[in-house]
């Protein structure tokens, strides 16, 4: 079974390339020369040039010791957190920004729903001297209000996506908007692992750098390089395909990728896709997502902006689908309840979307010996004002 | 493709062609119909009939408002193929239905082309809808029902590309004026002249007919200098916006396009 992509652009049932004629010249462009652009020696040498001295890789793998204690199995956190700008989504948005350079566009696009791929967009788009644009949902604006100062700052133009739900989902439409009608000097970098192919295998092969670390330094650590399991948050499913990506083919490394249930599975304010979701076309490829009996796309909720998209990545549905992913759901409650252990355990204050992922390692239970590695994909910096309106820095709360 | 579409394009001396689109279920549920029959009446020639969708990437403001409006208003496929067939009872237009891919999927895709064939529709434009699917799966399913299939190319598309959808196309190849979603102004231009001329001159099996930005007699008759007709969408659904559906101001507004006297 091969849980890569097809030389047609598909994960068995799911991918494709379902977009308007008027993207089709920029994504038969990007198909055609990706591979050959970031296959090239010297792209890989810039690359993990940037990455290594701009971004701060390797990211260290932690041994989470007192979160170990408490679970009573070998906990491991993958430090995505560390990077620059705070999250995973560098790894993507400078592997991409090289790439908009050697096909020669100039300006940039980007969507953002936390603001994390936006601010890592407008980094990158600043050290390469790229014009950038980002489109962010009203609501999401208005939640992660630091992350809008930071791309400001950064010189990028951020544009307020208000139709629909005002969330990434709508973010994502305008985007594709701007880029039906740039098609010549812009280049649209997606954020996740999400649109028409090639566009989820690129993104994936950007973030795949966070596996390719752990190999390394977990045969450091315990002697050999696959954990037990791993457990990841999916939004769209970038920084969960970048940590399991060489572990696909590896069947004693159980992966489990957590989704955002919002206010729970049955309460209608979910974002748990692979739960609620059917098979559709939805932002240009064949995935499951949530949508109405007649085929609408529903909104998403969740208290985490980057997790509040209704879809997931066709790689993603493919892995549920043929079951070598395990996908389970944790609620907004329990993420924050996480958020705040894991700050006065570890000393170490998560994003929310990571959070999902560390509420869901009380649900696990493993032997002692058991080792389990953890991506931690970002910093809260981001979420203290939603960490503070729900009391988490209240003693006792 | 069905007698109507082959009957409407045969006909020269009907050209250029106007084709009228709006969306299905705006601005109330019900308005379908009763639009369709003035439209008939002022002398519009084809009419595409859009299904609205939540996320319709393709299309500016104008027209994701009034899909919006349309689905608060109940509106989905089924409801959309019960209006064809009450238009049919009294109305001899051609109608392509346009939208998104995912709600025919949904519907299931067979079962949506039994049904729209049925009710009197004479083809579907799915922007969505990629060649390679079409070719593979679904060419055959139109021919059977003798339902017409459009895709649209754009200045960016290559000659080659453009022969390929026009092979597959039936009825009409829906050429966009400009690289733009719906309701963007048309562009005014040399480099316009120069695509639409350029596309006239590859000699293609379908008729030409051309959309996005097309809003009054000037821009209509700047385009149809090279096609055999064009498609107003967005200046239309503005008209409805503002005047709901007021027989006389429809009729003003398409013989103002069509230069007919009233
Ligand atoms: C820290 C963090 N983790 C996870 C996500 C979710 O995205 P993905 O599923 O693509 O990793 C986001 C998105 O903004 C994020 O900022």
């Amino acid at each position: 079974m091969s849980y890569q992509v097809d030389e047609n652009g598909y994960y068995g049932e799911f991918g494709g390339q379902y977009v308007p004629e008027l993207l089709m010249p920029n994504i038969v462009e990007l198909t055609d020369r990706y591979l050959e652009i970031i296959e090239a020696p010297e792209f890989q040498r810039r690359f993990q040039g940037f990455l290594r001295d701009y971004v701060g890789r390797p990211s260290p793998l932690y041994f989470a010791e007192r979160t170990s204690d408490k679970v009573g199995y070998q906990v491991y956190f993958k430090r995505e957190d560390l990077n620059h700008t705070g999250a995973h989504k560098i790894n993507n948005a400078i592997g991409q920004a090289l790439l908009a350079q050697k096909l020669g566009k100039r300006r940039i696009i980007a969507e953002t729903g936390a603001g994390q791929h936006g601010v890592a967009t407008a980094t990158a788009c600043a050290r390469l001297g790229l014009d950038c644009v980002i489109y962010m949902g009203e609501v999401d604006i208005q939640r992660q209000a630091p992350n809008v100062k930071r791309m400001k700052m950064l010189g990028a133009t951020v544009i307020p996506a208000t139709s629909g739900s005002k969330t990434l989902k709508d973010a994502t439409n305008e985007a594709m908007r701007d880029w039906i009608a740039n098609p010549e000097d812009t280049h649209y970098i997606i954020g996740s692992v999400v649109g028409p192919h090639p566009f989820p295998d690129m993104v994936a092969r950007f973030q795949s750098v966070i596996g390719a670390e752990l190999k390394e330094q977990l045969g450091e650590k315990i002697g050999r390089d696959y954990p037990d399991s791993i457990v990841a948050c999916v939004g769209g499913g970038s920084n969960a395909i970048g940590i399991f990506f060489h572990y696909l083919d590896e069947p004693r490394a159980k992966l489990i990728a957590v989704e955002a249930a919002g206010e729970g599975l049955t309460s209608g304010k979910s974002a748990a896709t692979t739960a609620l979701g059917k098979k559709g076309v939805l932002h240009g490829s064949t995935t499951l997502f949530m949508q109405t009996a007649d085929g609408q796309v529903e909104e998403a909720h969740s208290v985490s902006a980057g997790l509040d998209y209704p879809g997931v990545g066709p790689q993603h549905a493919h892995l549920f689908s043929t079951g070598r992913v395990f996908f389970a759901s944790v609620t907004d409650e329990d993420a924050l309840c996480a958020a705040k252990e894991c700050a006065q355990l570890e000393g170490i204050i998560p994003a929310l979307e990571s959070a999902h992922a560390l509420s869901y390692l009380k649900v696990l239970k493993n032997d002692s010996d058991h080792v389990t590695v953890l991506n931690l994909s970002g910093r809260g910096d981001k979420d203290m004002e939603t960490y503070m309106l729900h009391g988490l820095d209240q003693k006792d709360a | 493709m069905t007698e109507r579409v082959k009957n409407l394009f045969s006909d020269s001396s009907r050209r250029p062609l106007l084709s009228i689109f709006y969306t299905a279920g705006y601005p109330e549920l019900d308005s379908t119909a009763p639009i369709f029959q003035i439209l008939e009446k002022s002398g519009v020639d084809f009419v595409e009939l859009g299904i609205p969708f939540s996320d319709p990437i393709a299309d500016g403001p104008v027209i994701q408002q009034s899909s919006a409006i349309a689905l608060d208003n109940g509106m989905n496929v089924a409801k959309v193929i019960a209006q064809v067939r009450e238009i049919r009872e009294s109305c001899e237009m051609p109608i392509f239905l346009m939208g998104y891919l995912n709600p025919a999927l949904q519907y299931g895709f067979e079962r949506f082309l039994d049904d729209i064939s049925e009710a009197g529709a004479d083809g579907v434009i799915l922007p969505d809808l990629p060649l390679l699917d079409y070719e593979r799966k679904y060419r055959e399913e139109f021919e059977k029902r003798n339902l017409s299939n459009v895709f649209l190319i754009t200045p960016q598309t290559p000659e080659e590309r453009i022969r390929k959808l026009d092979e597959l196309s039936t009825g009409f190849l829906y050429v966009v004026s400009s690289p733009s979603i719906t309701g963007s102004k048309l562009q005014m231009n040399q480099q316009r002249d120069e695509y639409l001329s350029r596309v006239q001159g590859y000699n293609l099996k379908n008729p030409l007919i051309v959309g996005f930005g097309i809003s009054d007699r000037e821009s209509f008759l700047a385009v149809t200098q090279y096609t055999a007709g064009a498609i107003i969408g967005t200046a239309f659904i503005r008209l409805l916006e503002e005047h709901g559906i007021d027989e006389r101001k429809i009729e003003e507004y398409i013989f103002s396009v069509k230069g007919v006297e009233a």
